[in-house]
Protein backbone atom coordinates (compact mmCIF):
# COMPACT_ATOMS: atom_id res chain seq x y z
CA UNK A 1 0.00 0.00 0.00
CA UNK A 2 1.15 3.18 -0.70
CA UNK A 3 1.73 6.55 1.90
CA UNK A 4 -0.39 9.19 1.70
CA UNK A 5 1.16 11.18 3.97
CA UNK A 6 4.49 10.88 4.97
CA UNK A 7 6.55 12.74 8.03
CA UNK A 8 10.36 13.01 8.42
CA UNK A 9 12.06 14.54 11.28
CA UNK A 10 9.54 16.46 12.13
CA UNK A 11 10.47 19.62 14.80
CA UNK A 12 8.79 22.69 16.24
CA UNK A 13 10.50 24.86 18.35
CA UNK A 14 8.35 28.23 19.95
CA UNK A 15 11.24 30.25 21.49
CA UNK A 16 13.01 27.89 23.39
CA UNK A 17 10.39 25.56 23.76
CA UNK A 18 10.45 21.92 21.60
CA UNK A 19 6.42 21.05 21.26
CA UNK A 20 7.16 18.74 18.45
CA UNK A 21 10.96 16.87 18.90
CA UNK A 22 12.03 15.03 15.50
CA UNK A 23 8.87 12.95 14.70
CA UNK A 24 8.64 10.67 11.55
CA UNK A 25 5.53 8.33 10.70
CA UNK A 26 3.65 7.26 7.78
CA UNK A 27 0.14 6.93 7.06
CA UNK A 28 -1.01 4.31 4.43
CA UNK A 29 -3.51 5.58 2.04
CA UNK A 30 -7.15 4.85 2.63
CA UNK A 31 -6.83 3.99 6.29
CA UNK A 32 -7.64 5.42 9.79
CA UNK A 33 -4.81 6.79 11.87
CA UNK A 34 -5.03 7.56 15.17
CA UNK A 35 -2.40 10.20 16.99
CA UNK A 36 -2.99 9.90 20.76
CA UNK A 37 -1.24 11.69 23.47
CA UNK A 38 -2.02 13.50 26.63
CA UNK A 39 -2.66 17.11 26.74
CA UNK A 40 -0.03 19.41 25.62
CA UNK A 41 1.77 16.27 23.54
CA UNK A 42 2.02 18.34 20.51
CA UNK A 43 -0.88 16.71 18.54
CA UNK A 44 -2.39 19.88 17.46
CA UNK A 45 1.18 21.40 16.85
CA UNK A 46 1.85 18.97 14.35
CA UNK A 47 -1.68 19.08 12.97
CA UNK A 48 -1.00 22.34 11.80
CA UNK A 49 2.21 22.16 10.23
CA UNK A 50 0.84 19.01 8.09
CA UNK A 51 -1.88 21.46 7.18
CA UNK A 52 0.26 24.26 6.35
CA UNK A 53 -1.16 27.16 9.04
CA UNK A 54 2.35 26.40 10.93
CA UNK A 55 5.67 26.42 9.57
CA UNK A 56 7.89 23.46 10.63
CA UNK A 57 10.79 24.43 12.07
CA UNK A 58 12.34 21.83 10.43
CA UNK A 59 11.43 18.46 8.58
CA UNK A 60 9.83 17.17 5.38
CA UNK A 61 6.18 16.14 4.84
CA UNK A 62 4.47 15.01 2.10
CA UNK A 63 0.58 14.55 1.55
CA UNK A 64 -0.47 12.87 -1.33
CA UNK A 65 3.03 12.94 -3.14
CA UNK A 66 3.26 16.89 -2.79
CA UNK A 67 5.83 18.82 -0.64
CA UNK A 68 3.37 20.47 1.86
CA UNK A 69 6.42 23.07 2.41
CA UNK A 70 7.20 23.53 -0.92
CA UNK A 71 3.66 22.81 -3.41
CA UNK A 72 1.23 24.59 -0.73
CA UNK A 73 -1.70 24.87 -3.34
CA UNK A 74 -1.62 20.82 -4.42
CA UNK A 75 -0.91 19.83 -1.01
CA UNK A 76 -4.02 21.86 0.44
CA UNK A 77 -6.15 20.85 -1.93
CA UNK A 78 -5.73 17.33 -1.06
CA UNK A 79 -6.65 17.50 2.55
CA UNK A 80 -9.43 18.52 4.17
CA UNK A 81 -9.18 19.36 8.24
CA UNK A 82 -11.20 20.02 11.25
CA UNK A 83 -9.48 21.87 13.95
CA UNK A 84 -9.62 21.73 17.75
CA UNK A 85 -10.27 25.07 18.25
CA UNK A 86 -13.39 26.96 16.31
CA UNK A 87 -12.63 28.09 12.99
CA UNK A 88 -16.79 29.40 11.91
CA UNK A 89 -17.65 32.88 11.09
CA UNK A 90 -20.76 33.62 13.86
CA UNK A 91 -21.71 36.79 11.90
CA UNK A 92 -22.85 34.29 8.88
CA UNK A 93 -25.49 31.61 8.69
CA UNK A 94 -24.80 28.01 9.34
CA UNK A 95 -25.63 27.82 5.21
CA UNK A 96 -23.58 30.56 4.52
CA UNK A 97 -20.43 29.65 6.07
CA UNK A 98 -20.86 26.23 4.11
CA UNK A 99 -21.48 27.75 1.09
CA UNK A 100 -18.01 29.89 1.55
CA UNK A 101 -16.50 26.60 2.11
CA UNK A 102 -17.36 24.92 -0.83
CA UNK A 103 -16.81 28.14 -3.53
CA UNK A 104 -13.09 28.04 -1.94
CA UNK A 105 -12.51 24.45 -1.78
CA UNK A 106 -13.74 25.02 -5.52
CA UNK A 107 -16.47 22.52 -5.15
CA UNK A 108 -18.20 22.06 -8.61
CA UNK A 109 -20.93 24.10 -9.00
CA UNK A 110 -23.86 21.21 -9.90
CA UNK A 111 -22.79 19.00 -7.12
CA UNK A 112 -22.40 21.76 -4.27
CA UNK A 113 -26.39 22.01 -3.30
CA UNK A 114 -26.77 17.85 -2.89
CA UNK A 115 -23.41 17.71 -0.86
CA UNK A 116 -24.04 21.00 1.40
CA UNK A 117 -27.53 19.64 1.75
CA UNK A 118 -26.00 16.06 2.34
CA UNK A 119 -23.37 17.04 4.63
CA UNK A 120 -25.80 19.41 7.08
CA UNK A 121 -28.70 16.21 7.22
CA UNK A 122 -25.08 13.78 8.00
CA UNK A 123 -24.69 16.23 11.53
CA UNK A 124 -28.87 17.11 11.82
CA UNK A 125 -28.68 20.68 11.23
CA UNK A 126 -29.93 21.01 7.94
CA UNK A 127 -33.53 22.65 9.43
CA UNK A 128 -31.43 25.00 11.51
CA UNK A 129 -29.51 26.31 8.56
CA UNK A 130 -30.94 29.41 7.95
CA UNK A 131 -29.62 30.43 12.19
CA UNK A 132 -26.86 32.80 12.65
CA UNK A 133 -23.70 30.88 13.88
CA UNK A 134 -23.30 32.75 17.13
CA UNK A 135 -26.98 31.52 18.10
CA UNK A 136 -25.44 27.95 17.49
CA UNK A 137 -24.95 25.87 20.41
CA UNK A 138 -21.46 24.83 21.09
CA UNK A 139 -22.41 21.40 19.92
CA UNK A 140 -23.91 23.02 17.23
CA UNK A 141 -20.69 24.82 15.97
CA UNK A 142 -18.53 21.41 16.26
CA UNK A 143 -20.93 19.44 13.67
CA UNK A 144 -21.52 22.39 11.65
CA UNK A 145 -17.48 22.38 11.15
CA UNK A 146 -17.48 18.74 10.64
CA UNK A 147 -20.41 18.99 7.98
CA UNK A 148 -18.12 21.85 6.51
CA UNK A 149 -15.39 19.27 6.08
CA UNK A 150 -16.87 16.75 4.23
CA UNK A 151 -18.21 18.90 1.04
CA UNK A 152 -15.02 18.47 -0.54
CA UNK A 153 -14.30 15.05 -0.61
CA UNK A 154 -10.75 15.39 0.56
CA UNK A 155 -8.17 12.73 0.23
CA UNK A 156 -7.21 13.03 3.46
CA UNK A 157 -9.36 14.41 6.52
CA UNK A 158 -7.37 15.76 9.48
CA UNK A 159 -9.79 15.89 12.62
CA UNK A 160 -9.01 17.32 15.64
CA UNK A 161 -10.92 16.12 18.54
CA UNK A 162 -13.92 15.80 16.34
CA UNK A 163 -16.00 14.71 19.00
CA UNK A 164 -15.11 17.07 21.63
CA UNK A 165 -18.29 18.02 23.76
CA UNK A 166 -20.46 15.86 21.44
CA UNK A 167 -23.58 13.59 22.80
CA UNK A 168 -23.43 9.85 22.12
CA UNK A 169 -26.32 10.54 19.15
CA UNK A 170 -24.27 12.98 17.05
CA UNK A 171 -20.97 10.87 18.42
CA UNK A 172 -22.22 7.59 17.06
CA UNK A 173 -23.69 9.30 13.52
CA UNK A 174 -20.28 11.06 12.55
CA UNK A 175 -18.50 8.30 13.47
CA UNK A 176 -20.45 5.47 11.48
CA UNK A 177 -20.49 8.54 8.46
CA UNK A 178 -16.92 8.89 8.63
CA UNK A 179 -16.34 5.05 8.56
CA UNK A 180 -18.58 5.46 5.63
CA UNK A 181 -16.59 7.70 4.31
CA UNK A 182 -13.09 5.86 4.32
CA UNK A 183 -14.79 2.40 3.50
CA UNK A 184 -16.98 3.96 0.18
CA UNK A 185 -14.44 6.74 -1.19
CA UNK A 186 -11.23 5.49 0.33
CA UNK A 187 -10.41 8.54 2.39
CA UNK A 188 -7.64 8.58 4.79
CA UNK A 189 -9.03 9.70 7.80
CA UNK A 190 -5.97 11.33 10.66
CA UNK A 191 -7.56 12.05 13.85
CA UNK A 192 -6.99 12.97 17.29
CA UNK A 193 -9.23 12.11 20.79
CA UNK A 194 -8.88 11.57 24.05
CA UNK A 195 -11.61 8.94 24.03
CA UNK A 196 -10.11 5.95 23.61
CA UNK A 197 -12.66 3.62 23.20
CA UNK A 198 -13.34 5.81 20.04
CA UNK A 199 -10.06 5.05 18.56
CA UNK A 200 -9.99 1.74 19.16
CA UNK A 201 -13.31 1.47 17.63
CA UNK A 202 -12.30 3.15 14.38
CA UNK A 203 -8.26 3.19 14.14
CA UNK A 204 -6.24 0.56 12.03
CA UNK A 205 -3.08 2.71 12.76
CA UNK A 206 -2.38 4.46 16.15
CA UNK A 207 0.47 6.07 17.09
CA UNK A 208 1.27 7.60 20.78
CA UNK A 209 3.00 10.77 21.50
CA UNK A 210 3.82 12.36 24.62
CA UNK A 211 6.60 15.32 25.22
CA UNK A 212 6.78 16.00 21.79
CA UNK A 213 8.02 12.38 20.65
CA UNK A 214 6.35 9.39 19.13
CA UNK A 215 6.70 6.80 22.15
CA UNK A 216 4.58 3.79 20.41
CA UNK A 217 2.68 3.19 17.39
CA UNK A 218 1.17 0.08 15.59
CA UNK A 219 -2.19 -1.31 15.34
CA UNK A 220 -4.52 -1.27 18.46
CA UNK A 221 -3.82 -5.48 18.65
CA UNK A 222 -0.04 -4.67 18.67
CA UNK A 223 0.08 -2.17 21.19
CA UNK A 224 -1.88 -3.99 23.95
CA UNK A 225 0.35 -6.75 23.09
CA UNK A 226 3.67 -4.71 23.85
CA UNK A 227 2.28 -2.83 26.44
CA UNK A 228 0.45 -6.34 28.30
CA UNK A 229 -2.69 -4.49 28.95
CA UNK A 230 -6.34 -5.02 27.86
CA UNK A 231 -7.44 -2.25 26.52
CA UNK A 232 -6.03 0.88 24.69
CA UNK A 233 -7.05 2.97 27.60
CA UNK A 234 -4.93 1.22 29.84
CA UNK A 235 -2.00 0.68 27.06
CA UNK A 236 -2.36 4.86 27.05
CA UNK A 237 -2.25 5.21 31.19
CA UNK A 238 0.69 2.74 30.85
CA UNK A 239 2.73 4.50 28.19
CA UNK A 240 1.64 7.95 29.39
CA UNK A 241 1.44 7.67 33.09
CA UNK A 242 -0.99 8.82 35.36
CA UNK A 243 0.16 12.49 36.37
CA UNK A 244 -1.65 15.13 35.03
CA UNK A 245 0.04 17.34 33.03
CA UNK A 246 1.11 20.65 33.28
CA UNK A 247 -0.21 22.04 30.71
CA UNK A 248 0.51 24.98 28.63
CA UNK A 249 3.50 26.03 30.63
CA UNK A 250 7.08 26.38 28.66
CA UNK A 251 10.27 25.70 29.45
CA UNK A 252 11.17 29.35 29.81
CA UNK A 253 8.12 29.62 32.50
CA UNK A 254 9.06 26.48 34.00
CA UNK A 255 12.72 27.81 34.83
CA UNK A 256 11.56 31.32 35.88
CA UNK A 257 9.07 29.45 38.08
CA UNK A 258 11.94 26.76 39.39
CA UNK A 259 9.84 24.10 38.42
CA UNK A 260 12.21 21.19 37.57
CA UNK A 261 11.03 19.79 34.43
CA UNK A 262 10.37 15.95 35.02
CA UNK A 263 12.55 13.89 32.18
CA UNK A 264 10.95 10.88 30.19
CA UNK A 265 12.64 9.21 27.61
CA UNK B 1 -11.04 32.23 -9.30
CA UNK B 2 -13.60 35.10 -9.98
CA UNK B 3 -15.92 32.64 -8.05
CA UNK B 4 -13.46 32.33 -4.79
CA UNK B 5 -12.34 36.02 -5.51
CA UNK B 6 -16.85 37.04 -5.06
CA UNK B 7 -17.25 35.39 -2.30
CA UNK B 8 -14.50 36.68 -0.42
CA UNK B 9 -16.14 39.77 -1.19
CA UNK B 10 -19.44 39.20 -0.56
CA UNK B 11 -18.98 37.90 3.00
CA UNK B 12 -17.59 41.46 3.95
CA UNK B 13 -20.40 42.60 2.03
CA UNK B 14 -22.47 41.00 4.39
CA UNK B 15 -20.47 41.84 7.34
CA UNK B 16 -20.70 45.65 6.79
CA UNK B 17 -24.66 45.81 6.13
CA UNK B 18 -25.52 43.45 9.34
CA UNK B 19 -23.42 45.72 11.40
CA UNK B 20 -25.77 48.64 11.42
CA UNK B 21 -24.01 50.24 14.26
CA UNK B 22 -20.80 50.63 12.82
CA UNK B 23 -22.97 51.75 9.36
CA UNK B 24 -24.34 54.96 11.36
CA UNK B 25 -21.76 55.32 13.85
CA UNK B 26 -19.27 55.66 11.36
CA UNK B 27 -21.08 58.68 9.45
CA UNK B 28 -20.86 60.61 12.75
CA UNK B 29 -17.20 61.59 12.71
CA UNK B 30 -17.71 63.05 8.99
CA UNK B 31 -20.83 64.86 9.80
CA UNK B 32 -19.45 66.36 12.80
CA UNK B 33 -16.06 67.49 10.85
CA UNK B 34 -17.64 68.60 8.12
CA UNK B 35 -20.40 70.94 10.08
CA UNK B 36 -17.64 72.06 12.70
CA UNK B 37 -15.03 73.00 10.97
CA UNK B 38 -17.08 74.39 7.80
CA UNK B 39 -18.55 76.34 9.87
CA UNK B 40 -15.44 77.25 12.48
CA UNK B 41 -13.30 78.06 9.46
CA UNK B 42 -15.40 79.05 6.67
CA UNK B 43 -15.59 82.83 7.56
CA UNK B 44 -11.38 82.81 8.16
CA UNK B 45 -10.50 80.64 5.09
CA UNK B 46 -13.02 83.04 2.51
CA UNK B 47 -10.86 86.09 4.08
CA UNK B 48 -7.28 84.17 3.86
CA UNK B 49 -8.60 82.89 -0.05
CA UNK B 50 -9.84 86.19 -0.97
CA UNK B 51 -13.82 84.91 -0.99
CA UNK B 52 -13.05 81.33 -1.52
CA UNK B 53 -15.85 78.90 -0.36
CA UNK B 54 -14.10 76.24 2.47
CA UNK B 55 -17.31 73.67 2.20
CA UNK B 56 -15.55 73.49 -1.43
CA UNK B 57 -12.25 72.59 -0.25
CA UNK B 58 -13.22 70.34 2.66
CA UNK B 59 -15.95 68.47 1.29
CA UNK B 60 -13.36 66.01 -0.73
CA UNK B 61 -11.26 65.86 2.26
CA UNK B 62 -14.18 64.64 4.33
CA UNK B 63 -15.15 62.28 1.63
CA UNK B 64 -11.54 60.99 1.64
CA UNK B 65 -11.13 60.68 5.51
CA UNK B 66 -14.36 58.65 5.36
CA UNK B 67 -12.88 56.39 3.08
CA UNK B 68 -9.11 56.40 4.59
CA UNK B 69 -10.83 55.09 7.97
CA UNK B 70 -13.20 52.37 6.64
CA UNK B 71 -10.52 50.67 4.53
CA UNK B 72 -7.93 50.46 7.27
CA UNK B 73 -10.15 49.70 9.12
CA UNK B 74 -11.62 46.81 6.78
CA UNK B 75 -8.08 46.02 6.09
CA UNK B 76 -7.61 45.42 10.03
CA UNK B 77 -10.68 42.83 10.37
CA UNK B 78 -8.25 40.36 9.01
CA UNK B 79 -6.84 40.77 12.82
CA UNK B 80 -10.62 40.02 14.03
CA UNK B 81 -10.76 36.80 11.73
CA UNK B 82 -7.35 35.46 13.25
CA UNK B 83 -8.07 35.63 16.88
CA UNK B 84 -11.96 34.20 16.08
CA UNK B 85 -10.17 31.72 14.57
CA UNK B 86 -11.66 31.81 10.95
CA UNK B 87 -8.57 33.21 9.39
CA UNK B 88 -7.43 29.55 9.36
CA UNK B 89 -10.60 28.92 7.43
CA UNK B 90 -9.62 30.58 4.49
CA UNK B 91 -5.49 29.63 4.75
CA UNK B 92 -5.66 26.46 4.36
CA UNK B 93 -8.30 26.31 1.38
CA UNK B 94 -6.41 25.60 -2.00
CA UNK B 95 -6.55 28.89 -3.15
CA UNK B 96 -3.31 31.66 -4.11
CA UNK B 97 -2.42 34.43 -1.85
CA UNK B 98 -3.21 36.79 -4.19
CA UNK B 99 -6.89 35.49 -4.78
CA UNK B 100 -7.50 36.14 -1.09
CA UNK B 101 -5.30 39.64 -0.96
CA UNK B 102 -7.76 40.57 -4.60
CA UNK B 103 -10.74 39.09 -2.65
CA UNK B 104 -10.01 40.97 0.73
CA UNK B 105 -9.53 44.42 -0.59
CA UNK B 106 -11.86 44.46 -3.44
CA UNK B 107 -13.99 44.04 -0.28
CA UNK B 108 -12.89 46.51 1.70
CA UNK B 109 -12.67 48.85 -0.74
CA UNK B 110 -16.23 48.59 -1.90
CA UNK B 111 -17.53 49.07 1.80
CA UNK B 112 -15.31 52.58 1.68
CA UNK B 113 -16.51 53.58 -1.17
CA UNK B 114 -20.11 53.25 -0.33
CA UNK B 115 -19.23 54.73 2.95
CA UNK B 116 -17.71 57.42 0.15
CA UNK B 117 -20.36 57.72 -1.38
CA UNK B 118 -23.05 58.37 1.63
CA UNK B 119 -20.63 61.38 2.79
CA UNK B 120 -20.62 62.66 -0.45
CA UNK B 121 -24.37 62.83 -0.25
CA UNK B 122 -23.85 64.27 2.83
CA UNK B 123 -22.20 67.10 1.25
CA UNK B 124 -24.84 67.54 -1.09
CA UNK B 125 -27.08 68.29 1.51
CA UNK B 126 -24.59 70.83 3.19
CA UNK B 127 -24.45 72.81 -0.35
CA UNK B 128 -21.63 71.58 -2.07
CA UNK B 129 -22.17 70.75 -5.57
CA UNK B 130 -19.59 68.86 -8.29
CA UNK B 131 -19.12 70.64 -11.35
CA UNK B 132 -20.15 67.99 -13.69
CA UNK B 133 -20.93 64.24 -14.51
CA UNK B 134 -17.65 63.77 -15.92
CA UNK B 135 -15.73 65.23 -12.64
CA UNK B 136 -17.98 63.26 -10.55
CA UNK B 137 -17.09 59.79 -12.64
CA UNK B 138 -13.44 61.51 -12.34
CA UNK B 139 -13.94 61.66 -8.67
CA UNK B 140 -15.07 58.51 -8.19
CA UNK B 141 -12.11 57.02 -9.61
CA UNK B 142 -10.06 58.94 -7.11
CA UNK B 143 -12.60 57.61 -4.13
CA UNK B 144 -11.75 54.17 -5.52
CA UNK B 145 -7.91 54.00 -5.60
CA UNK B 146 -7.89 55.83 -1.65
CA UNK B 147 -10.38 53.17 -0.86
CA UNK B 148 -7.81 50.34 -2.80
CA UNK B 149 -4.86 51.80 -1.38
CA UNK B 150 -5.60 52.10 2.32
CA UNK B 151 -7.29 48.79 2.66
CA UNK B 152 -4.34 47.18 0.67
CA UNK B 153 -2.21 48.75 3.45
CA UNK B 154 -4.69 48.02 6.20
CA UNK B 155 -4.38 44.31 5.07
CA UNK B 156 -0.57 44.49 4.60
CA UNK B 157 -0.21 45.78 8.72
CA UNK B 158 -2.46 43.32 9.79
CA UNK B 159 -0.74 40.40 7.83
CA UNK B 160 2.04 41.30 10.14
CA UNK B 161 0.43 41.60 13.33
CA UNK B 162 -0.52 39.11 15.97
CA UNK B 163 -3.65 40.63 17.75
CA UNK B 164 -5.42 43.72 18.66
CA UNK B 165 -3.01 45.36 20.94
CA UNK B 166 -1.34 46.90 18.32
CA UNK B 167 -3.82 48.57 16.62
CA UNK B 168 -4.24 52.01 18.70
CA UNK B 169 -0.68 52.59 18.00
CA UNK B 170 -1.49 52.51 14.09
CA UNK B 171 -4.21 54.51 14.27
CA UNK B 172 -2.41 57.57 16.53
CA UNK B 173 1.14 57.12 14.79
CA UNK B 174 0.39 55.71 11.69
CA UNK B 175 -3.37 56.75 10.01
CA UNK B 176 -4.22 59.74 11.94
CA UNK B 177 -0.79 61.38 10.99
CA UNK B 178 -1.66 60.41 7.35
CA UNK B 179 -5.34 62.20 8.10
CA UNK B 180 -4.17 65.62 9.55
CA UNK B 181 -1.16 66.38 7.39
CA UNK B 182 -2.57 65.54 3.66
CA UNK B 183 -4.61 68.46 3.35
CA UNK B 184 -8.20 67.45 3.94
CA UNK B 185 -8.83 70.41 6.46
CA UNK B 186 -6.43 72.97 5.24
CA UNK B 187 -3.87 74.19 1.80
CA UNK B 188 -0.88 72.97 2.12
CA UNK B 189 1.14 75.81 1.48
CA UNK B 190 3.42 77.79 3.60
CA UNK B 191 3.65 75.07 6.17
CA UNK B 192 7.06 74.82 7.99
CA UNK B 193 9.49 72.32 6.13
CA UNK B 194 9.36 69.14 8.59
CA UNK B 195 5.38 69.28 8.17
CA UNK B 196 5.39 70.27 3.99
CA UNK B 197 8.01 67.25 3.80
CA UNK B 198 5.56 64.92 5.59
CA UNK B 199 2.83 65.98 3.88
CA UNK B 200 4.64 65.15 0.46
CA UNK B 201 5.08 61.48 1.42
CA UNK B 202 1.70 61.23 2.69
CA UNK B 203 0.18 58.85 0.01
CA UNK B 204 -3.16 60.47 0.99
CA UNK B 205 -2.24 64.30 0.08
CA UNK B 206 -2.38 62.81 -4.25
CA UNK B 207 -5.89 61.52 -3.24
CA UNK B 208 -7.21 64.10 -1.41
CA UNK B 209 -5.74 66.49 -3.94
CA UNK B 210 -6.95 64.36 -7.01
CA UNK B 211 -10.43 63.99 -5.61
CA UNK B 212 -10.50 67.88 -5.21
CA UNK B 213 -8.99 68.61 -8.46
CA UNK B 214 -11.69 66.45 -10.22
CA UNK B 215 -15.13 67.25 -8.35
CA UNK B 216 -14.29 70.76 -6.79
CA UNK B 217 -11.98 72.19 -9.13
CA UNK B 218 -8.39 72.84 -7.11
CA UNK B 219 -5.60 70.73 -7.56
CA UNK B 220 -1.87 71.71 -6.50
CA UNK B 221 -0.42 69.26 -7.96
CA UNK B 222 -2.37 68.63 -11.34
CA UNK B 223 -5.36 65.90 -11.62
CA UNK B 224 -3.02 63.50 -13.80
CA UNK B 225 -0.35 63.45 -11.68
CA UNK B 226 -2.06 62.66 -8.56
CA UNK B 227 -3.91 59.68 -11.06
CA UNK B 228 -0.66 58.40 -11.21
CA UNK B 229 0.81 58.90 -7.88
CA UNK B 230 -2.13 57.09 -6.12
CA UNK B 231 -2.23 54.17 -9.20
CA UNK B 232 0.97 52.84 -8.57
CA UNK B 233 1.04 53.21 -4.88
CA UNK B 234 -2.11 51.04 -4.70
CA UNK B 235 -0.20 48.32 -7.62
CA UNK B 236 2.64 48.74 -4.74
CA UNK B 237 1.14 48.04 -1.81
CA UNK B 238 -1.29 45.19 -3.02
CA UNK B 239 1.59 43.35 -4.27
CA UNK B 240 3.59 43.92 -0.84
CA UNK B 241 0.50 42.86 0.44
CA UNK B 242 0.35 39.42 -1.28
CA UNK B 243 3.62 38.60 -0.44
CA UNK B 244 3.17 39.39 2.68
CA UNK B 245 -0.23 37.20 3.22
CA UNK B 246 2.15 34.36 1.75
CA UNK B 247 3.99 34.39 5.29
CA UNK B 248 1.04 34.24 7.29
CA UNK B 249 0.61 31.85 10.04
CA UNK B 250 -2.65 31.55 11.16
N1 LIG C 1 1.83 29.29 19.57
C1 LIG C 1 2.45 28.68 20.59
N2 LIG C 1 3.42 29.31 21.28
C2 LIG C 1 4.07 28.70 22.30
N3 LIG C 1 3.82 27.46 22.72
C3 LIG C 1 2.85 26.77 22.07
C4 LIG C 1 2.12 27.34 20.98
N4 LIG C 1 1.23 26.41 20.54
C5 LIG C 1 1.40 25.34 21.31
N5 LIG C 1 2.36 25.53 22.23
C6 LIG C 1 2.83 24.55 23.23
O1 LIG C 1 3.18 23.38 22.57
C7 LIG C 1 2.79 22.24 23.33
C8 LIG C 1 1.95 21.32 22.49
O2 LIG C 1 0.70 21.93 22.22
P1 LIG C 1 -0.41 21.23 21.35
O3 LIG C 1 -1.52 22.20 21.17
O4 LIG C 1 0.19 20.67 20.14
O5 LIG C 1 -0.89 20.05 22.31
P2 LIG C 1 -1.98 18.94 22.05
O6 LIG C 1 -1.28 17.63 22.03
O7 LIG C 1 -2.82 19.27 20.92
O8 LIG C 1 -2.81 19.02 23.42
P3 LIG C 1 -4.40 18.94 23.68
O9 LIG C 1 -4.73 17.51 23.88
O10 LIG C 1 -4.54 19.69 24.97
O11 LIG C 1 -5.08 19.58 22.55
C9 LIG C 1 2.09 22.76 24.57
O12 LIG C 1 2.99 22.75 25.65
C10 LIG C 1 1.73 24.19 24.20
O13 LIG C 1 1.75 25.02 25.33
MG1 LIG D 1 -4.73 19.78 20.64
Amino acid sequence: MQNILSVQSLTKKFDDFTAVKDISFNVETGSIFAFLGPNGAGKSTTIKMLTTVLKPTSGKISINGFNVLKEQDQARASFGIVFQDPSLDEELTAYENIVYHAVIYKVPKKERDERIKKALEIVGLWNRREDYVKNYSGGMKRRLEIARALVHYPKILFLDEPTVGLDPQTRNSIWSHIRGLNKEKGMTIFLTTHYMEEAEAVADQIAIIDHGKIIESGTVEEIKKRTETQSLEEAFLKLTGRDIRDDNIGDKTRKRRGIRRRIRH
Amino acid sequence: MIEVIYILWLRQLKHYWRSKPRLLGSLGQPLLFLVTFGFGFGPMYASASGGGNYLDFLAPGIVSMSILFTAVFSGLEVIWDRQFGFLKETMVAPISRTEIMIGKTLGGATIAMIQGLIVLSLTYVLGFRILSLASLALGLVFMFLIAIFFTGLGLAIASMMKDMQGFQLIMNFLIMPIFFLSGALFPLENLPKAIYFISRIDPLTYGVDGLRGAIAGMSTFGVFNDLVVIGLLSVLVCTVGAFLFSKVEA
